[in-house]
This record gives structure tokens, sequence and C-alpha cells, in this order.
């Protein structure tokens, strides 16, 4: 589904690299989460799947896509193929519930038939059934997130990307979203999170890959947040406990 | 479906930036009518070149009894020397750009000399004698006046060959100043509109940015990001091209065939027929200059 080979990111105006010979594979159907400090590289890996980005050196396959040799006016059309989730939401305030999940169906060019049968659907699966004609901010921050999440499935890509999706919410609705995204990635999607809440990663007992720095520090298949106590040494205990 | 959206986009934006919208309405508007100015004046230029040109002469003057040049003796020409001139006007090389002869005697010189002058100062010392004879020549079409004239200018008896043409250059050069004034004008307006409306289109799309950030990550194509701004800047040009086109017309017919031409009976003025000719080439350009504008304006956020 996504492979990185070797892949190196540095910005002209940062002697560090962003990323730092990151190589890395993910499954179909895998639910994986990315943890790290903030400027670890989670988000750039992530920016890098959607090709918003491109590596200064390695390659990035998706969906059997090696992204380099993509042409610019082919990348809107990979790019329906994934669903992407946002800390901040993004959702269009002038918009309703309907209309923000239906957009994003409209500038693809679905029909209006098919419109009308899959966002009514996708709202059913956020449990947000009767709330389909409220505005953005007539909704709690969960909610908001939750038509976000409904935007992003409602072309039923293969991949979900989720950078930070319950950085904005308290634990109980995190949960919520939890959930949400743990039945989506049931179905047969393919969930990439980023996220830096440690209660969030030990819950799910999911494969965990930790980024520090650019580099990948860990890849453990059912991990925590943290690396286990046993593991960890002396003076990076006392660091840790300091 | 995607009609509607894109319309619906369009709609906003243009109403997002009335003002801006209604300055490029304005700009469009008054660049282009200099522009159909500029258009109508060369044709009107066409036009009375085609109409005098076709009236001028070639006026070929005999020696009279005072002249003293090169083929003149202080001698009045004489009857073998005007008929050496027509017998030049006849053979075979240069009869095909002679359309018709006619000779004007001293007597008749006078008629028209007072027709003319008749009141001035200069027709109290004029009297037939003091008057040339001269064959007046047709040409076949204008540009053969050249032919004639050095075919027999250097002929005995000859005083001086007059193209009528030459009299008409600084009445057409003074216009063709005033049209070419008109264009540089034009040209200044329509390079203001254009950046008026890529400024315009980016105001719009500056404040669409988050739709427009949503839209890139869906995947929506380019062309269909791009398109609703073009059409909003084709929209706001093609106002103004249309009353730029609008108001051409009304002054062709209003002022020009209304008021000037009853007045210049003897001039043809451009008719409402040009001003239809000039009315698509004014929607046309607007609507070229505004639709590449936008599209310029508009790639900055298509880059991924």
């Amino acid at each position: 589904m996504i492979r990185f080979d070797e892949v190196s990111k540095t910005y002209s105006r940062k002697a560090r690299p962003a990323l730092d010979g990151v190589s890395l594979e993910i499954l179909k159907g895998e639910f994986v989460f990315l943890v790290g400090a903030s400027g670890s590289g989670k988000s750039t890996l992530i920016r890098m799947v959607l090709r918003e980005e491109s590596p200064t050196s390695g390659e990035v396959h998706v969906l059997g896509q090696r992204l380099k040799a993509l042409p610019s006016r082919r990348v809107p059309f990979f790019r329906r193929n994934l669903g992407v989730v946002f800390q901040d939401f993004r959702l269009l305030n002038n918009k309703t519930v309907y209309e923000n999940v239906a957009f994003t169906l409209q500038v693809i060019g679905k029909s209006r038939g098919f419109i009308s049968e899959a966002v009514p659907d996708v709202l059913k699966i956020v449990g947000l059934a009767g709330k389909a004609s409220r505005l953005p901010h007539e909704l709690s921050g969960g909610e908001q997130q939750r038509v976000a999440i409904a935007r992003a499935v409602v072309n039923r890509p293969p991949i979900l990307l989720a950078d930070e999706p319950t950085g904005n919410l308290d634990p109980s609705t995190s949960a919520g979203i939890m959930a949400l995204l743990a039945r989506i990635n049931e179905g047969g999607t393919t969930v990439v999170m980023a996220t830096h809440e440690a209660s969030i990663v030990d819950e799910l007992q999911k494969r965990v890959v930790e980024l520090d720095a650019g580099r990948i520090m860990r890849d453990e298949a059912h991990g925590s947040y943290r690396r286990h106590l046993e593991e960890l040494r002396v003076d990076e205990l006392e660091e840790e406990t300091a | 479906m995607r009609l509607q959206l894109i319309a619906n986009e369009v709609w906003n934006g243009l109403r997002r930036n009335l003002s801006v919208v209604v300055s490029v309405v304005l700009v469009t508007f008054i660049s282009l009518s200099f522009v159909g100015a500029a258009i109508l004046l060369q044709m009107q230029i066409n036009q009375m070149k085609g109409f005098w040109y076709d009236r001028a002469q070639v006026g070929i003057y005999f020696c009279g009894p005072v002249d003293s040049t090169a083929t003149c003796t202080q001698t009045a020409a004489t009857e073998e020397q005007v008929q050496a001139v027509r017998d030049v006007l006849d053979s075979g090389a240069i009869e095909p750009y002679v359309a018709a002869v006619e000779f004007e005697d001293r007597q008749l010189a006078y008629e028209h000399f007072m027709e003319q002058f008749s009141g001035t100062a200069s027709a109290e010392f004029a009297s037939p004698e003091t008057m040339n004879e001269a064959l007046w020549v047709r040409p076949t079409s204008p540009q053969d006046a050249d032919l004639i004239r050095e075919a027999t200018s250097a002929l005995p008896g000859v005083l001086e060959v007059r193209d009528q043409r030459a009299l008409l250059e600084p009445i057409f050069q003074v216009l063709n100043t005033a049209s070419l004034a008109a264009i540089g004008v034009a040209v200044l307006m329509l390079v203001a509109a254009v950046l008026l409306i890529s400024t315009t289109i980016r105001l719009s799309a500056f404040s669409r940015k988050r739709e427009l950030g949503i839209m890139r990550l869906v995947g929506a194509s380019n062309r269909f990001i791009q398109t609703p701004f073009i059409i909003e800047g084709v929209v706001a040009a093609l106002i103004g091209a249309v009353l730029a086109a609008g108001s051409v017309v009304a002054l062709v017919h209003f002022f020009l065939q209304g008021y000037v031409a009853p007045m210049l009976q003897t001039i043809a003025i451009v008719t409402i027929d040009d001003a239809l000719v000039v009315a698509p080439v004014l929607v046309g350009i607007g609507v070229l200059f505004a639709g590449v504008a936008a599209a310029v304006a508009i790639r900055r956020y298509l880059r991924i």
C-alpha cells in the first residue's frame, strides 16, 4: 500500500533534515500510529504520502504508484484514493454538514444520484444522521471531526491518513473518534494516524512507528506509546524520570 | 451538478468582490472603447482614401508664355507638344493605366479657378491668359499616377505634372496620427485592464483559500479549480466589452450618422455596418484577454 525507501527530506533553510533515511512498509488493512515529538517528521511523512511534498532523496510508493514519476496533473486523480483528516477539521463554515460531505463528491464529478445515496450513508456511519443540515459552528468539536472523517471516507478510499485527529478534542470525545477510525479500519481501509497522545496508542495496541528527528526509532506490531520499561537503558530511564 | 456548482462558485466570487468587479467592468469598458474608436478611425481613413483617390487626377500642366524651366522656354506649349503628350498617353506602354484624359484650355481653367477663388485677392489678378493649359488624366487605379507622371514630366512643353493625391496626404497623415494615438491609449488601458483582472482573480482566490485547499485535498482537478475563476474574469470583462461595443455602435449611429454625416455630405462617413463589424472584435478581445489574465493569475493556486 505505502512504501518508503530510504526517504530523506531536507528543507533548504534548516540544517537538520525533516526525514532522514526512512524506510517503511505499510500493508493493506493495517492500522499504524506514527508517534514522536513535534518536529520529529510525522506530518512530513503524511504529506509525502499525499504528494504535497516530494522527498529530497529516496522513493515513495503509494498504491503501486511511484510518486516521483507521477506528473503534476495526475496528482488530483491520485488523491482521490486517499482520505485525509486534520487536527483543525478543515470544514467549509458556510456549508452544512451534508454539503460539506457532498462537496468532495461534487468536485470530483460524481453524479447527483450517487451523492444523494452516499452522503446519508456515510453520515449514518459516523453517527451524524440527524445533523445533516447543521452548520459546522453549531456542532461540537467531536462532531465536526466526524464530519471531516465522513468527508474523508465518503469516496471509499483504500487509505485514510489522519494527522493528529484528536489533537483538539477532550479524552472521551477522542475515544469516540478512535472507535470510529478503528471501525473504518475493520472495513478494510488502511489507516495511518499521527498522534502524540499516549492513552490512545496504548488503548488500541496497534502497530506503532516512532520517529525522532526524522529517523525511525522503533516499529512494533502491537506497540504502546512508550517503549516498555525493560527495554530502556538506565540512563534513558533517568532522563525519563527527571 | 458540476455546471451548477461552477455557476455558484462564479456567482459567489463576483458578489464577494463586487467593487473590484465593477472597476474591472469600467476599465475594460473604457479601454475597449478606445480600441473600437481606433479601429473606426482606421476604417474612416481607408474609406476617405478610397473616396478621394478615386476622384484624384493627375494634372499635366503645359508651359505658359512666362514659364522658364528645364522644359519650358518662355513660350507657350505648342499644339504639337500637347499632341505629343497625348500620344504618349495613348501609347501601348501607358494606355492601360489611363482611364480617361480631358483637355482643359485656358478659358476652362479660368472658369474653374474663378469657381474656387472668386472674391479672393488672387481672383482679381486672374485672367484666362495667366492660366495654363492642362491635360487632366484619371489613372486606372490611384497607384498608377506615378507611372503617368514619370512618362510625361520630362516631355517638352510640360511645365509640371501634379498628382492630386499629394495634396490629400497631410490630411490622412493627421488622421493616421490620431488613430495611432487612440491605439496607444487603448494599449495602455488594456494593460491596466489585464493587471486589474489578474489582481481581482488573485483576491477572489485568496478569499476562497480554504475551499481551494479542500478542493485540492480531495482531488479536484486543476481544470475544475480554475474554471470558476476564469469564468469570473471573463464575465466581468464581457460586461465591459459589451458596454464598449454598445457605445461604439451608439457613437456611429447617433453622432456620426445622425449628426456629422448630414453636415458633411461630400465625405463618406463610417456606417453602422462598420460599427457592427467592430463590436464583435471588441467582445472577442475582451474575452480573450480576460481569460488569459485570469488563467495566469490562478496558476499559483494550482501548484501541487
